[in-house]
């Protein structure tokens, strides 16, 4: 009987891989293709997405995902909580790639951004496969006390959501199955005043596309660069550390009195 | 800040001088005056426990997380989360950087802090009873597998490649039981066989880390971030010594990487080499 350890003795300084590679000097191997000739015309998002899935997609396709991320989630407000990461980098003067790289994480978060983005894409791929999307919305409903991809904190109506659908209907994409039965989904939770937001189309449309949940959250994780960079570069030409400055006093404490140790 | 908007806490409070409002004089936590009087009568694991649960520890619990933060502070230079602090010292990469790849890197359910954050819930919730957590495996919690964290796929606080239970895992539930005997760190060691025959597997440092810190009353959430801290120490020193051996003496794996479906070199039409272009 082969030890536990077997598969790292057989790892170790060996890694196989159809992704891709470097020859110094030379050329880069991308998924099979050369990236210096038969890549060179890519444009970035296609490429990116290319790299994640292994697959091609259209022009059109590709503009759609681009779209996606100019009209969902690049605002450069920097109230918004990733945001808010850059732009407290930039007001204490830290790299614009320490700022971008921790505001990307902290996007990955569960009432908006990345979890937020895999909960919708999940839950609508399980509702097209469900004999009743109804009883789907209802245990969702019951179990986690909300849709994934529906309602939306602070304000009820989601802006983005006419001008991506006019977008993907330019596009001729807005008819698949899984924006069908997202606005399906959103006439049942009428009742409960929950209408869908842009998490939830913009994961209809990438379904529709062919993306996977993990694929969709791979390509997602860069989306807020837009946002996420200009408040940096703004609070940096701030005085520094004034970004929303709290007085000592701002501080509310709630907990045990001043005790002797 | 917007006039009215201030920041709830219950761990921290701060009296501002007389004539700067943006500039603190006194600073406490959970009431004691931290440079005042805490930072002479504690030692560093008493605040580090007063921080995260608000209470002065027992002096028994400070010295079992002083014990277990010894334990974890260097999982040593072939662990992921160390080697992604190496890869930004190597390169020269800013030290905060060094430090975020090893949080990245060792925040996950393969041996970092995402794998003691589920180890943990079970410990809280079956303790040391090989049952309980043979039921719990045979039935997975639904995001164990359904999450935008990866599927798990050993069972969380046991090593996937090993045999038996590694010495240093041992030693470190010995010594803290050493300390603070007769809870859930004692009952581990003690029927870490069981345990280990319904995982199938032997019982990893992650699992250890869990149980002791569980002991030590600390929740799921708050045993993923001192997991994440306590390991900080490692990465940063092996950064900067990596940073200061230089990339020609790192591993890259010159020949390592087997490309299985290489086009070959694209053929470059004459007179469009690079000695054309010079």
């Amino acid at each position: 009987m082969k030890p536990r350890w077997q598969p790292l003795a057989e790892a170790a300084g060996r890694w196989e891989t159809d992704l891709g590679a470097w020859f110094a000097g030379e050329r880069v191997v991308f998924r099979g293709r050369d990236l210096l000739h038969d890549l060179a015309p890519l444009p970035w998002m296609e490429l990116l997405l290319y790299g994640i899935t292994g697959r091609r997609f259209t022009p059109e396709q590709v503009k759609l995902f681009e779209q996606m991320w100019v009209l969902s989630v690049s605002y450069p407000d920097p109230r918004l909580w990733n945001n808010r990461v850059a732009a407290l980098g930039g007001s204490a003067r830290t790299t614009a790639a320490l700022a971008a790289a921790a505001a990307t994480a902290v996007t990955e978060a569960r009432i908006y951004g990345g979890q937020a983005n895999y909960g919708a894409i999940a839950f609508i791929r399980r509702a097209l496969q469900a004999e009743d999307p109804e009883v789907l919305v209802m245990e969702e409903l019951r179990v986690r006390r909300h849709v994934p991809g529906y309602g939306r904190p602070i304000v009820a109506v989601d802006e983005r959501i006419p001008p991506l659908l006019t977008c993907a209907r330019e596009l001729g994409l807005a008819d698949g199955p899984h924006v069908h039965l997202a606005f399906e989904v959103e006439r049942v939770l009428k009742r409960r005043r929950m209408k869908m937001n842009i998490t939830g189309l913009a994961a209809a449309l990438a379904a529709d596309q062919g993306l996977m949940p993990s694929e969709y959250q791979a390509y997602v994780s860069f989306a807020f660069g837009a946002g996420i960079l200009p408040c940096y570069v703004d609070a940096a030409v701030h005085p520094e550390q004034a970004f929303f400055p709290f007085r000592c006093e701002s501080i509310d404490y709630e907990g045990p009195p001043p005790r002797a140790w | 800040m917007t006039a009215g908007e201030t920041v709830r806490s219950r761990i921290w409070s701060e009296e501002a001088e007389a004539d700067n409002p943006f500039q603190a004089r006194v600073c406490r936590c959970a009431g004691y005056d931290v440079y005042g009087e805490v930072i002479r009568k504690a030692g560093w694991s008493e605040y580090l426990y007063l921080l995260f649960r608000g209470e002065r520890p027992a002096p028994h619990r400070a010295r079992a997380l002083e014990r277990l933060a010894i334990a974890l502070a260097n999982p040593g230079p072939r662990d992921l989360s160390v080697r992604a602090a190496m890869n930004a010292g190597v390169g020269g990469s800013t030290g905060a950087s060094a430090l975020m790849a090893a949080l990245a890197v060792g925040a996950g359910v393969s041996g970092g802090a995402h794998e003691v954050f589920l180890a943990a819930e079970v410990f809280a919730r079956c303790g040391a009873d090989a049952r309980g957590w043979a039921e719990t495996l045979a039935r997975p919690p639904r995001h164990w597998h359904e999450d935008f964290w990866p599927a798990v796929e050993h069972p969380p606080g046991f090593e996937p490649y090993a045999d038996d239970c590694a010495v240093p895992v041992r030693q470190t539930l010995d010594a803290v039981v050493e300390v603070m005997p007769g809870g859930l760190a004692q009952a581990l060691r003690d029927g870490r066989a069981g345990l280990e025959a319904a995982a199938g597997a032997p019982l990893a440092m992650t699992g250890a880390a869990a149980a002791v810190l569980v002991d030590l009353g600390f929740s799921p959430e708050q045993a993923e971030m001192l997991f994440l801290l306590l390991r900080l120490p490692g990465a940063a020193v092996h950064a900067l010594e990596q940073r200061h051996y230089g990339w020609r003496k790192y591993p890259f794996f010159r020949d390592g990487l087997v490309l299985t479906d290489d086009p070959g070199p694209v053929a470059t039409p004459a007179g469009a080499g690079p000695e054309a272009a010079t």
